[in-house]
């Protein structure tokens, strides 16, 4: 339950009794799932970063083009003189 | 009881690429707020980020400049937190396999040299600005987000203010040198996070450590620093505990102030960023990029003492900026006398350049311009003293030296019958001194020196006036 409850806060989300409770469990039975692999003998396995035997994929550095203003900022739910505006930030 | 400062550095670079580290909006400051955007840097879904090549690079080049170890197989992580000026949500940071390990930055305090370790050099992405100005909400700005950032993180081993100063003065030496990062503490640039603890001296485990921001200068961060330190070590002679926590200098008020923000988790569950390929650098790179890095200042200014016989000082301030040394070395080899160069260069031009606030390599008097006046003062046709305005008047103008003698009429008077005339005017005029300086007031001389230089507007050849005025005063 408390770890539920910091997994929330994390995720910046506000959960129910209710919710708490079935993620909680559901939560639970997927680490039990996931777990399974630690029964497995990988000391001889190279550790994986990616599925992919792909390394190396770079662009040049070189200037594109940039959205235009008003046309990203149509994404915003909140905004103000070329802005995106949020609830205050408090330092 | 004796106590000493520990201190560790964390510095972010902003280096100097063209475009954003995983796409191709430009990384100019101070335009617009949100003109330099695009659904990759604003994190919106379905977009995937390319590593811009320089940004490795960069960093490389860096970690080879400071003597670190390169990862040959690295990686990029993500690390998750929320922050209004953090669209995705995650920074596309490094974790376990930074592109640079270990390293060391020496440094010269009072005559005494000191390595500074680096624990390691990694390469990220900046966040967006946050803009408060007042009511009840922020303004985010995200032109910034995306732009490549090097962080570089030190060992503790600095021990006071003045170090981590002089540490963060060299260290944005070599950035400038490299090329890699402008160095504009002010604008932000290039920023410096302080870790400092206090002990007794000569304990071996560390005190409790505080975290100082917002130090934009060099000055802030040896006043910042000096301020913590003290406030650290009244605390800890009072009997009372250092809070760990982060601290902001408050440069006008002089102090150091909590940020009481709410100790929230600090959990970045960093993991493997799965948008992006591994990085292997092979040995051909690494010679490639290695290639490029020019000669650093604390070798330039070797080779500038033992090469053009230059005092320490005069090496030092010339080899600061990689600019003023290739302006330097290219008035030398244009036929300047070095020791000259040097001195026009750190007097006149120097002096110029600072009072307005101007780059050398802005400057429109060029190094082919400087010889061209110094080999006028050589060929006596100006004086020394008159050359000081024509310079003046190549600094504003960036004209020739000799188009400005010739149109100004400053030429120097070297023909002996002409000084001559004047010089006995002068001393027929001034039949008193004259008498006073016979009957043994020698100092004199200088006022007869004077005379003639008004008369002739300061061209008369200073030689011929002082051989004159002897010849004809004791006779």
């Amino acid at each position: 339950m408390m770890e539920i409850e910091y997994i929330a806060l994390l995720a910046r989300l506000r959960l129910t009794e209710e919710e708490k409770e079935l993620f909680s469990r559901q939560l639970g039975s997927i680490i039990d799932y996931i777990n399974k692999l630690n029964r497995l003998d990988t000391s001889d396995v190279e550790p994986t970063s990616h599925v992919l035997p792909i390394k190396n994929v770079f662009r040049e550095d070189r200037q594109g083009v940039s959205s235009e203003r008003d046309e990203i900022l149509r994404n915003a739910p909140s905004k103000k003189g070329g802005f995106y505006k949020v609830p205050k930030i408090i330092e | 009881m004796q106590y000493e400062a520990v201190i560790g550095l964390e510095i972010h670079a902003q280096l100097l690429t063209e475009s954003k580290m995983f796409c191709g909006c430009p990384t100019k400051f101070g335009a617009e707020p949100n003109t330099q955007t695009c659904p990759v840097c604003v994190g919106l879904p379905g977009v995937l980020p390319v590593i811009n090549k320089r940004a490795i690079e960069y960093v490389v080049k860096t970690g080879l400049a400071l003597n670190c170890e390169i990862t040959q197989y690295s990686r990029f992580a993500r690390k998750n937190y929320f922050y209004p000026d953090l669209p995705k949500g995650y920074q596309i940071s490094q974790y376990e396999l930074p592109l640079c390990r270990g390293g060391y930055l020496e440094i010269a305090l009072n005559g005494r040299r000191k390595k500074i370790r680096l624990t390691r050099i990694h390469l990220e992405e900046d966040a967006g600005k946050n803009i408060h100005e007042g009511g009840d909400y922020s303004l985010v700005d995200l032109n910034r987000a995306g732009v490549p950032l090097m962080e570089i993180v030190t060992e503790p081993d600095i021990r006071s203010a003045q170090e981590a100063a002089e540490f963060m003065r060299r260290l944005r030496m070599i950035l400038r040198y490299l090329g890699v990062c402008d160095g504009n503490m002010e604008q932000g640039s290039l920023r410096c996070d302080a870790n400092v603890s206090v002990r007794p001296a000569g304990q071996e485990g560390f005190g409790v450590k505080t975290e100082i921001k917002n130090m934009n200068s060099f000055k802030f961060i040896e006043k910042a620093l000096e301020y913590e330190i003290n406030r650290q070590i009244r605390l800890l002679s009072k009997g009372e505990k250092i809070v760990q926590e982060t601290r902001l200098w408050d440069a006008k008020r002089g102090i150091t102030e909590s940020m009481r923000s709410k100790e929230e988790a600090h959990d970045y569950r960093y993991f493997p960023e799965p948008d992006l390929m591994p990085v292997e650098i092979d040995e051909g790179w690494l010679n490639e990029i290695r290639a490029q890095i020019v000669e650093l200042p604390d070798a330039r200014m070797e080779r500038f003492i033992k090469e053009y016989n230059l005092p320490e000082d005069d090496a030092r301030l010339l080899t600061e900026e990689r600019a003023m040394a290739d302006w330097f070395e290219e008035a030398v080899r244009l036929g300047g006398h070095p020791k000259t160069v040097a001195n026009w260069m750190m007097g006149e031009l120097l002096r110029l350049l600072n009072k307005d606030g101007i780059q050398i390599e802005d400057s429109k008097v060029k190094p082919a311009q400087l010889v061209g006046l110094l080999s006028l003062i050589d060929r006596d046709v100006i004086s020394g003293k008159i050359a000081k305005t024509v310079f003046e008047e190549m600094y504003q103008t960036g004209r020739e030296a000799e188009v400005i003698v010739k149109e100004k009429g400053l030429l120097q008077i070297t023909d002996t019958e002409e000084i001559e005339r004047i010089v006995e005017d002068i001393l027929n005029n001034n039949p008193k001194e004259v008498e006073r300086f016979r009957a043994g007031e020698q100092k004199l001389l200088g006022f007869f020196v004077g005379q003639v230089m008004k008369a002739t507007k300061g061209k008369a050849n200073p030689r011929i006036v002082n051989e004159l005025l002897r010849k004809k005063l004791s006779a």
